[in-house]
């Protein structure tokens, strides 16, 4: 058991202080104590990416991340990646190719394709994969959620 | 929907939970490593010193350590060295594919509660250190050769393998995994005294 203390942490530009153990999950802060239930719980061990959020920018699995680590760390979750440029591209690229079915890993297929649009403006399919592989969907979405990132990519090209 | 939801969190649960178990078959027996004195009646000091090796090579040689000195670009985990689930890649420095680096999961320090091992600087080996599908002695001649050792000199190499953090990660390397043999002061130990006799290597 960690230590039971008030911690401030950063999520989508809003300080909070919550008063958790050190070394509980950063997804059971925002799903249970900040009432932030668009970030998924699916494995619980970093094997799904359902839970998938940015902390400084980078793609982590809030499912294993100890909000004691997080410290001074800005955390964005799929509630505020729409007022990012890029976020915003993927929600419309999203919505025109109906890439969602039942919709359950897809804020964390979001998250992972934002982190890697932004290091990487024109993804190869290779690039998608291996940035996608740790995000299942059971629905089987693959082909669109890659179609949605490429869409992204050429729009972004055309600006 | 709700129903369907928790349904398919339920699913996952059960997919990770079978993931699980192949990781979680630690090995209980055979854990220790000998003390140098005990190679001490080896009156050849090359013998001696190929001998100290080959009982480091317990260390070296086991999955806590291989796991991530793949020969290719894809580290293997659990006992029976199984690809890395989920994929990931080398990448940059060994510190994985953008979207896919190690600390996307790999946290700061163990996360028992998750079964997910963790360091502050988890990376593969470059592939020039690669051990996997060599032999002892073929990784012992390498781990002399500063063009695959990064760099270290034999004086390097003995603090390296005593001091190093991320290799002393072998010896806490949370539930569910077998720790390497003995400790890390007593590997140290070995290499150091395989070093002062002349860092001789067992056959190829």
């Amino acid at each position: 058991m960690g230590e039971a203390m008030t911690f401030k942490i950063k999520v989508n530009d809003v300080e909070h202080e919550v008063d958790v153990d050190s070394d509980i999950p950063l997804l059971w802060v925002l799903r249970d104590v900040l009432g932030m239930t668009g970030t998924k719980f699916g494995c619980g061990r970093a094997l799904c990416g359902a839970c998938t959020v940015h902390v400084n920018g980078m793609p982590m699995r809030s499912c294993v991340m100890p909000v004691g680590d997080l410290g001074e760390s800005s955390v964005t979750t799929i509630e505020a990646i729409g007022d990012t440029p890029i976020g915003e591209e993927l929600q419309k690229a999203w919505l025109d190719l109906e890439v969602v079915q039942c919709g359950y890993c897809q804020s964390g297929q979001i998250m992972s394709a934002a982190a890697l649009l932004a290091s990487t403006p024109e993804p190869t399919d290779h690039d998608i994969d291996t940035a996608m592989a740790g995000n299942i969907c059971r629905c089987g979405t693959y082909v669109r959620i890659r179609e949605a990132i490429k869409q992204v990519a050429q729009t972004s090209q055309g600006d | 929907m709700r129903v369907l939801l928790t349904a398919f969190g339920a699913g996952l649960m059960v997919l990770a939970a079978g993931i699980g178990l192949s990781l979680a078959n630690p090995e209980t027996g055979g854990n220790a490593l000998k003390p140098v004195s005990a190679f001490s009646e080896i009156t050849d000091e090359s013998e001696r010193s190929a001998a100290i090796f080959t009982e480091a090579g317990k260390v070296i040689q086991h999955p806590r350590c291989l796991n991530c000195h793949p020969a290719g670009n894809r580290p293997t985990q659990g006992e029976d060295r199984h690809p890395h689930i989920p994929l990931v890649l080398r990448g940059a420095g060994g510190f994985g594919e953008v979207g896919m680096q190690c600390p996307t999961c790999h946290q700061r320090a163990n996360v028992d509660l998750a079964g997910v091992p963790g360091h502050p600087l988890w990376h593969l080996a470059p592939i020039e250190m690669a051990w996997q599908g060599k032999s002892l002695g073929e990784i012992c001649v390498q781990i002399k050769d500063p063009e695959r050792n990064g760099g270290m000199s034999l004086e390097d190499l003995i603090h390296h393998m005593s001091e190093d953090s991320l290799v002393g990660w072998g010896w806490n390397p949370g539930k569910g995994r077998s720790p390497a043999p003995g400790t890390q002061e007593q590997f140290g130990a070995l290499i150091k005294a395989w070093v002062e006799t002349g860092a001789a290597c067992p056959d190829l």
